[in-house]
Parts: C-alpha cells; structure tokens; sequence
C-alpha cells in the first residue's frame, strides 16, 4: 500500500469544498435514509446529473456519502415508528421498536449509531489494506477473466439478491438483452435500434437508472398510501448505559464481520448484510425468544452489519471495477460519466480519487456519528412532508436531470418509459436491481467476451484454460448448480430435511413487513 | 345532545377543550373531541398519542362529563371533516379555538377556524388561549 497516496486522500478530503460536499452527501442520505420508499439508489441516480459540473472526487464522495448515510437513517424511522425507511433497516424495526415502546427508544438509537459507526470503521479499515492489494491482484486480468466475473456478477446478483430468484433472473436477462441495443461496437451493425438515430448509441444508463429507480419509485410510492399517520415514540436518554453496550458489543463485532463479508459479494450489501446478522444473532442467543422484545443485539447486529457491506460493497467496484448491488452500479454509471473507468488500474491511475473516496468515508462517519443523535427530532419532522408534495418536487428534479445529460427531448421519454417499467416491476414482485446491474454488467460481458474471442482466435475454449477465468467459470457452476445439488440431497437424505428448513421458517416474517 | 371539541396539543386546543367541558356539563351534554390528523403523510405533529387521549378522557371523567375521541383523517379540507362529523353525530355546537393569525399568514395558509365558523351549519364556540 502507498502509504504517501493514502495519506495524500486525507488532505484532499479535508479540503474544505470536499468536507463540505462530504456533509452535504452524508445529510442527503440520513434524509433519504428517514424517508420511507426513497432508497439510496434512487436518490443516487436522481442526483447523478448535479455531479457533472462538480470535480469527479467531490462528486464521488458525495454520492457515497449518500449511499452509507441512508443507513444511518433508515434506523431513526425503524425505531421510532415502526416504519422502516430504508430495505436494510427492516428487521431493525423489531427490536428496536419493541425497546422504543419499553421508553428505550434512545437507547436503541444510540446503540445503532455507536455500532453503526464501529462496523463502518471496520470495514473502512479492511477496504484500506483490502483493496489495493485486490486491485494488484486484478492487474492481471484480461478480458476473459473479465468477461467471467462480470457474468458471475450477473448471476450471483440475480441468486442471491433479495427476493425471487426466478423473478431476477428475468429482471436480468432483460438488463442484458437492454444492454445490447445500439450500434455494435466492434462490426458496427445496429442491432434493436429500429432506425432509430437516437437508439444507435445504445440507452444511456442514466436515463435507464433514473427511469427505473427514480420514476418507478416515485409512481409506487404516489400509490401507496401510508395509512394512518403515526406519533413517533419519544426519546429520552440516547447514551446507552454500560449493560447496554456490553450486551451490544458482541453482536457488534460480529455484525461487523458479516457486513464485511456480504457487503463485497456481488449481489450482497446492506440489505442482506442486515437480515443475516440478524438471523445469525437470533440463532446464538441463549434464549432467542428475546428476539422481537426489546433485545438489544437485535438493533445492534443488523444496524453494524448494514454499514459494514455498506463500506465494504465498494471494494469490488473500485477494484475490479464490478458494482456489487443497485447503489454501487450508481456510483459504477457516475464515474463512466465522469470519464473514469473504475478498475484495478484506478488506484495507479488516480489514487486521489480511490484515496479521496476511501478516507471520505472514515470523515464521513465520524459527521453521521455526531450528527445522527442531536438531529434525530429534525428527521422526524421532516416525514411530515406528504407523498403528494414530494413526489412532484423529485420528479421535476428528474425530469430536468435527465435532460441535462445530453440535452435530449428523447431521454426524457426513454424515461419515462422505463419509469413505467418500474412502476410495473415493483408492482409485480420483479426487483429492479437485478435489471440496473444486468444492463451495466452486460457491456461489460460483452464487449470483453467478444475481445477474448478476438485474443484467442475465435477459439472458446481459451475461456477455461486460462487459471483465472477457468476458476471463475467452475464457481459460476457451482452457483448454477448449487439448488440443484441441495435439493437432490434433501430428496436422497430426507433425515437432514428438518436442519435445511429450519432456515426459511427464520426468514418468512422479514419478508412480510418487506 | 353532543358538543364536538376540535382538539390539538396546544394552548388553543386546551382552551377549547376546557371551555368545551364546562359548556358541556352546563348543557349535560355528550363530547366528542376530535382530533384529526392529515391524511398521506407519516408522521403528523398536530396528532395526539394513545396516552395523551387517556389523558382527555380523564379530564372529561373529572368534569363528569361523558367523552369519546376521535381521529378521523382529513385530507386538505379540515372543515369539510367538521361538519361530516356534525351530520353524523347530530351535534349541536362545535367547539374550537382560535390563534392570531397575520393578514398575510392567512392570505397564504387560510384559516381553518374562520371556515368551521362561517361554514358549520351549527352554532359555534370559538374560544381564545
């Protein structure tokens, strides 16, 4: 590790504007964080157009300022009303709710926050010693190793991701099949753009995001009605006593380590980060029955571990330049714009940027960590904004976002039309992640696919026997296989039927208040 | 007989609350105190807690008077709610307090008490923190 880069990062970050930028990014992603239906995707791909006028580095830590500072709010409302504002603060809303209603609502939040901050401090320390040794590792990739791991990318993010796996895979294969339209880029021969001038240059991935995330989120959300308006629980007493955060600290540490660990799979990240610690903290406790009334851990664990893969998600995209869920692919789409191609050259090529990110993140914390606690009756106030209001403000922001990109009439119907998608997606149980990170991925498949062909003389086989990409591509059937195998393996033991499913009993009541 | 409380957490709210009571078990009336949240958003300040409407409750119990609360939601029209509330109860007086509200505070924002006073087909009782 250069340690004269690393500690380079940290003058540029301190640089007033970028603390500033830092700030205004960790402050947009509390908001969000608080705000039920805006996730950090959305809000990213929204806000992608203001970056273009700002310097790349400032631009990036404030994006994912966004990103790890909407799981800091996404608690306030888990606890506070029962109202989980972000995916990754669901199974929050159980335990800390329950403590909430025993006046334990402050102590909840400040066990979240300080374990929050630890996890997220951990996993800033592994992205540091982690990544740059990840990207000279990945400095020996070629096309082919790309080509693999960008199509296990795909597939781990359609299997593992949240919800159901035939339903992403569909979400997928449509993000791949979007991703082919335009002008073939190595014959040059239009391929679905339907004569269309403005379709030969393929669908902009802004366009795309932003249709998706922003107008599909927008339009559910307009329809989804909030019931009854709820009074937050009130906080007294936010510094958890010393029992508290002894209880906490091994959930804590633990939740650390899962986030970390999900947080760089493709397909992992906060959402699944939380729901694991939750469910591995559930399975140690001596008494589990606990778990839902008030237990302590059950707010610490998948608080820390949510920002832990929050942290730790940014390894694959800036190392091996892979966005590993929704958000990253965000971020993955605001450095093409920005004219940066995120991968292992990266840290070679501009270690301010990569250092400047990284070391935003430790500042970026410590901001959340001061200012999560004081500001937490600000953030409940600010739900008192209407559906009706909001939606049209963001709308009117993407609208004008989205033509400012290419000063093109046409995108903004293209997004429109994906905003429909959208709407329609989430309306029928389709995620559309799975689609976002197909349709960046899918460029990626292709265009080194078709280079390693051309390396290899046409000649498929090279795939396999280079070590690297042959050793991607055997785990990509282990991934392909793996259902398969264990459902075999139940039918031909049927004694180990009741361990195997013991584990979705475990996870029915997460996916309910989902 | 029924007397409808318009009831929020403020000096206002309690003036009318107050007075209303005691209206109330001059006339050996039945209250209804009616606090209505708007409807859409999460959270809402004006909207009481399950223990703040005890505590109406008991106030109504020590003034001897029999009360119910109810939280109907609104949507942009408040006094529409009013007067709903009015036609399904049978209530004969509506209670509501009142605030200072500046010429251009109220150009902008309206004024949902000068419309329950001018617009309810009941008499009604406005009454002054």
């Amino acid at each position: 590790m250069d340690i004269h880069a690393f500690l380079d990062g940290f003058a540029l970050v301190v640089q007033p504007g970028n603390l500033l930028y830092c700030l205004i990014g960790v402050l947009i992603g509390m908001l969000i964080g608080v705000l039920p239906g805006l996730g950090p995707a959305a809000t990213i791909a929204i806000l992608l157009p203001i970056t273009y006028g700002i310097d790349p580095v400032s631009a990036l830590i404030m994006l994912a300022g966004i990103y790890y500072g909407a799981q800091y709010g996404g608690t306030i409302t888990s606890v506070l009303l029962r109202l989980p504002g972000e995916a990754s603060s669901v199974v929050t809303v159980f335990d800390g709710f329950a403590l909430a209603k025993q006046g334990r609502a402050g102590t909840a939040l400040g066990v979240a926050a300080i374990g929050s901050f630890v996890g997220a401090t951990i996993a800033i320390l592994g992205l540091t010693f982690l990544a740059p040794f990840v990207a000279g590792f990945a400095l020996d990739f070629g096309p082919p190793e790309y080509a693999a791991l960008a199509l296990l990318g795909v597939l781990l993010v359609a299997t593992i991701g949240n919800g159901n796996v035939l339903k992403s895979l569909v979400a997928a294969a449509l993000g791949l099949l979007l991703a082919t339209v335009g002008r073939d880029s190595f014959t040059g021969a239009g391929r679905f753009t339907f004569d269309s001038l403005q379709l030969s240059d393929g669908i902009d991935f802004v366009v795309v995001a932003m249709g998706l995330f922003g107008v599909g989120e927008i339009l559910y959300n307009l329809e989804e009605r909030h019931g009854k308006p709820h009074v937050p629980a009130a906080v007294a007493n936010v510094w958890p006593s010393r029992k508290d955060l002894r209880e906490a600290s091994g959930a804590i540490g633990r939740g650390s380590a899962i986030g970390f660990g999900l947080g760089v799979l493709p397909g992992g990240g906060a959402v699944l980060a939380s729901l694991a610690a939750y469910a591995a903290e559930k399975r140690r406790a001596k008494n589990p029955e606990r778990f839902g009334r008030g237990a302590i851990e059950g707010v610490a664990a998948p608080e820390t571990a949510n920002n832990a893969a929050a942290t730790s998600s940014f390894i694959p995209l800036l190392t091996l330049g892979i966005p590993a869920n929704a958000s990253m692919a965000m971020l993955f789409g605001a450095l093409l714009i920005l004219g940066i191609t995120p991968g292992p050259q990266l840290v070679n090529e501009r270690p301010d940027l990569f250092w400047g990110v990284i070391n935003s993140m430790y500042i970026g914390n410590l901001i959340l960590l001061v200012l999560s606690i004081p500001l937490v009756g600000l953030f409940v106030r600010i739900l008192r904004i209407r559906p009706a209001i909001l939606a049209p403000i963001t709308g009117l922001i993407t609208v004008l976002g989205v033509y400012t990109i290419n000063n093109s009439t046409f995108d903004i119907f293209v997004m429109v039309a994906f905003g429909v998608i959208g709407y329609l997606m989430k309306k029928t149980g389709f995620e559309p992640g799975p689609l976002v990170l197909a349709f960046v991925l899918g460029q990626l498949v292709e265009s080194s696919a078709r280079r390693s062909l051309v390396i290899f003389g046409g000649d498929p086989t090279g795939f396999v026997t280079r070590p690297i990409s042959g050793a991607i591509l055997a785990l990509l059937v282990v991934v392909v296989l793996w259902p398969v195998l264990t459902r075999l393996l139940r039918r031909v033991r049927p004694a180990a039927a009741p361990v195997v499913e013991q584990r979705p009993a475990d996870t029915r009541p997460k996916e309910n208040v989902r | 007989m029924t007397i409808l409380i318009g009831y929020v957490d403020t000096p206002e709210g309690e003036a009318a609350l107050e007075t209303g009571l005691a209206e109330a078990r001059l006339r050996g009336a039945d209250v209804i105190v009616v606090n209505s949240p708007r409807r859409g958003a999460p959270v809402d300040d004006d909207m009481i807690s399950a223990a703040q409407v005890q505590r109406v409750l008991e106030r109504a119990k020590r003034a001897d008077v029999a009360a119910e609360v109810r939280q109907p939601l609104h949507d942009d029209d408040l006094p529409d709610t009013f007067e709903a509330l009015v036609l399904e109860t049978g209530a004969d007086l509506v209670v509501v307090g009142v605030r200072h509200r500046s010429p251009v505070g109220k150009l902008i924002l309206g004024s949902d008490a000068q419309r329950i006073l001018l617009e309810a087909s009941v008499p009604v009782l406005a009454v002054k923190a």
